[in-house]
């Protein structure tokens, strides 16, 4: 009898290999063509501006002034960048500090609601938040340091739209820590404190990057947010208070009435901004793999 | 011929025998009860670890040998569900006091796992973080007691090139002798050992077997171990636990060849002679 089910057993899971696997791998192919052919489109309507070593204009070229053929990118590529690296550097710590918060020290009452809380938030329809930036936090730091739409406002409302993910992404690789490994270090005579700073939080330092990463590249892509808050002024960013524009913004304001090479500058950028990403995703596959 | 080695036997059983040293107990452990939430899992235990001797504890699984050396230990503070009662006096000091400080506790008694759980950096940090954590400020001095620590396991000619590699690189056999050293480098007093062969294979078990054997005498062992031949290899004393109604007690307690040879109890006998055959 035993052998007998077992048989069944093993031909239904032969059949499902069989049926599961060709379909599985077409989608999972499928999911790298429309990649692939999202880079390749790109390409193509870069192409009058990256042809014929055009390229070198979109690093060389002083500003983007595209009424009189001047693409540079560097400046909103650099507004990008530091609102990126700003909102990471406050989201870092604090999501960490959710993650910890939630993983070891939040009363197990209190730890689901605000679970659930963090989920809320990072699902937030990042439009919700810009309003909220442009209707609360605008004004605040107009006050402060007119104009108001500012790097600082970007980066503040990035960083607010970031923690979530990074605080449930460090609590996802806390959790995955072996409860082995905190009893061996207890049975050490380490502290609660240590066992948390130099035993939980390095086993876990591959889903914590990973998790940084991810929000990283959530916060380069952001485009609504910096339309709505950040001042939309092509400028190298001088200080937190001046208005600028990011790479993203300036795709959604000018792609309405581009034309030509402007239009390819456009695409250009969103090419540049895809890699961006693109390499950011690799990095954290490759940072949890090595878990 | 005439067989020397089983000349004791003459003479009457070895445990009333005058022994050529006395051994001191070091742990005493007195009407010892451990219990998660509602249910009690080992109850009213009391026996002697000797200092210097290696003392296994045999007996199935779930009988409670764990939870008897997490309490010794105290790691039992970890789970808010464990309460153990009676008394554990270690150098004529209440271990089980809640006035304990146990992360110095700790200190003097170090634990193995069933599994290797070297943390996941690099062996060098491995040796040096509990070390740091108990205050050892000078690099140079870390390093030399990690070395020490490396060569006490055996270790150190397969690792000196890579200290700076992850410790998770290492086999499984090896993975546990790090472990061991890392429990070692603190200098304990007694290591208490959970089935630390039962994860390895044949050969690593024997590695990590002979080391145990070669820590007789500087450190009181207690080891848990579900090979009855290893127990009778290793130890010096044996301590027989089994579960009556869910609850696991401590059937029979004495030296390990007697509690081997002429068990006293009829459940002794049945699984030493049950494993056995
Ligand atoms: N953290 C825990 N919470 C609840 N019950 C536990 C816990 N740890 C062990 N137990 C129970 O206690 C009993 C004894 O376990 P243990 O001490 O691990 O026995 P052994 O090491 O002899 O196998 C088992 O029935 C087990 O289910
Ligand atoms: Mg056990």
């Amino acid at each position: 009898m035993l052998m007998i089910l077992s048989k069944v057993s093993s031909l239904s899971r032969w059949n499902i290999d069989r049926t599961l696997a060709p379909l599985l791998r077409m989608a999972g192919m499928m999911c790298a063509a429309v990649l692939i052919l999202i880079v390749l489109f790109l390409l193509r309507e870069a192409w009058p501006l990256l042809g014929n070593g055009g390229w070198v204009n979109l690093f060389s070229d002083d500003g983007w002034y595209p009424l009189e053929g001047l693409y540079g990118l560097l400046p909103m590529l650099a507004v990008s960048l530091a609102v990126m690296l700003g909102a990471i550097m406050l989201a870092g710590p604090v999501g960490l500090g959710c993650a910890l918060f939630l993983q070891f020290y939040a009363p197990p009452g209190l730890r689901k609601s605000f679970r659930l809380l963090l989920s809320l938030l990072a699902g937030m329809p990042s439009v919700v938040l810009g309003l909220w930036g442009l209707t609360v936090l605008v004004p605040i730091i107009a006050l402060w340091q007119p104009p108001g739409p500012s790097l600082l406002a970007a980066i503040a409302v990035l960083t607010l739209m970031i923690v979530p993910t990074m605080a449930l992404a460090g609590a996802a690789a806390l959790s995955a820590v072996p409860a082995d490994l905190v009893s061996g270090a207890a049975a050490l005579g380490m502290s609660a404190k240590s066992r948390l700073l130099y035993v939980v939080i390095p086993a876990a330092r591959h889903g914590i990057l990973s998790g940084v990463l991810m929000s990283m590249a959530r916060a380069l892509g952001e485009t609504m947010v910096l339309l709505m808050v950040s001042g939309n002024v092509v400028q190298y960013p001088h200080g937190l208070f001046d208005p600028v524009r990011a790479l993203t913004a300036n795709i959604a304001l000018e792609m309405a009435y581009a034309t030509g090479t402007h239009r390819a500058g456009l695409f250009a950028s969103g090419l540049f901004l895809t890699l961006l990403v693109l390499v950011l995703a690799w990095l954290a596959a490759r940072s949890v793999r090595y878990d | 011929m005439t067989n020397y080695s089983e000349s004791p036997y003459t003479l009457g059983s070895i445990d009333e025998a005058v022994a050529c040293c006395a051994p001191k107990p070091q742990l005493k452990v007195r009407a010892l009860s451990v219990s998660y939430g509602d249910r009690r899992v080992l109850e009213t235990v009391s026996m002697d670890i000797y200092r210097g001797c290696i003392t296994a504890l045999i007996g199935p699984s779930g009988c409670g040998k764990t939870s008897l050396l997490t309490s010794i230990n105290r790691l039992t503070d970890m789970l808010p569900s464990a309460r153990v009662e009676g008394s554990v006096c270690f150098e004529g000091q209440e271990i089980l006091d809640t006035t304990v400080d146990t992360l110095r506790l700790r200190r003097r008694i170090g634990m193995i796992f069933q599994k290797p759980n070297p943390f996941p950096i690099s062996i060098r940090r491995n040796l040096e973080l509990p070390l740091r954590e108990h205050g050892v400020r000078k690099r140079s001095e870390r390093a030399s007691r990690a070395e020490q620590a490396l060569r006490d396991v055996g270790l150190w000619e397969e690792v000196k090139e890579r200290l700076d590699s992850s410790a998770l690189s290492l086999s499984g056999g090896q993975q546990q002798r790090l472990c061991i050293a890392r429990a070692l480098v603190l200098e304990p007093e007694i290591l208490l050992m959970d089935e630390p062969c039962s994860a390895l294979d044949p050969i690593s078990s024997a590695v990590v077997e002979e080391l145990i054997l070669r820590l007789r005498g500087r450190y009181t062992i207690v080891i848990v171990t579900h090979n009855l031949a290893q127990a009778k290899r290793v130890a010096n004393y044996a301590g027989f636990f089994w579960m009556t109604e869910r609850v696991g007690k401590l059937i029979e307690f004495g030296q390990c060849q007697r509690l081997f040879d002429t068990p006293a109890h009829a459940l002794t006998q049945a699984y030493v002679d049950g494993v056995r055959g």
